[in-house]
């Protein structure tokens, strides 16, 4: 049921376009980051210290790349959503703001895109 | 769409003093800021590694610059507090611990978590 009258309708006010799905997947991504951050600080923690080979292969390992893949999956998309926010809170202009979302939404998807490409490019060394 | 610019304001941030639970609120959006930033890192040192062996040595040289360590550093503290107030968030999304003896208690055990976290790392991976 549609409460909002037509004008109000045509002008878009009322309630929000996705914000539950929004606001829920913020939360799904988070829980699933809780764990995974261990394999976040493992992986830095090799490719930081670690001779090569032995991060290669440590990467290498298909519970490993599950997990890192996972991270990333969730990490770009939970900061996308959650710099959203924040654009959105302080951002009254209404075309600045759209700008700013789509840019932040594209360059983290780009981002996302790279890492992923970047672990399955090792996968071939390893 | 139409909008009013000319309309009152309330009286803003800078007149109230935040209490502990607020500077660990505005805190946390600070440290999620700040470690979206810190992903491009993230896409630098896996590419890194998936360029080969030279490219790996050449990353190890620069995150070994005591610079860059402290931003590493930096960027593991601001994701372990992320981690355990995104926890606290949880909880408040479960309806749970609102009234405002477990919220300042909830606060000094987020950051006591963070820091005995960081340490914990600190010393796990000094070896």
């Amino acid at each position: 049921m549609d409460y909002r009258s037509p004008l109000a309708r045509v002008r878009g006010l009322g309630s929000a376009k996705a914000g539950t799905f929004h606001w829920w997947m913020q939360r799904v991504t988070a829980v699933a980051l809780i764990p995974l951050s261990y394999w976040l600080i493992t992986f830095l923690n090799l490719s930081l210290n670690a001779p090569y080979q032995h991060t290669v292969e440590w990467l290498a390992t298909p519970l490993n790349t599950l997990c890192i893949v996972a991270w990333v999956l969730a990490v770009f998309y939970h900061a996308a959503l959650g710099l959203q926010v924040v654009i959105e809170d302080y951002i009254a202009a209404e075309g600045i703001k759209i700008v700013a979302v789509w840019t932040v939404n594209l360059s983290f998807l780009l981002l996302a895109l790279a890492a992923l490409i970047a672990v399955f490019r090792t996968l071939l060394i390893g | 769409m139409a909008t009013n610019t000319n309309r009152p304001t309330s009286p803003h941030l800078q007149v109230y003093k935040l209490p502990l639970t607020g500077i660990i609120s505005i805190t946390h959006r600070m440290t999620g800021v700040m470690l979206s930033a810190g992903l491009i890192l993230f896409v630098y040192i896996v590419s890194s590694v998936a360029g080969g062996a030279t490219s790996y040595t050449a990353m190890q040289e620069l995150m070994s610059v005591w610079l860059v360590k402290l931003i590493y550093w930096g960027f593991i503290y601001a994701l372990f507090f992320h981690l355990c107030h995104g926890v606290r968030h949880l909880i408040w999304d479960a309806g749970k611990s609102f009234d405002r003896d477990t919220l300042n208690r909830y606060a000094l055990i987020e950051l006591g978590c963070s820091l005995v976290l960081t340490l914990l790392t600190l010393i796990l991976t000094s070896e």
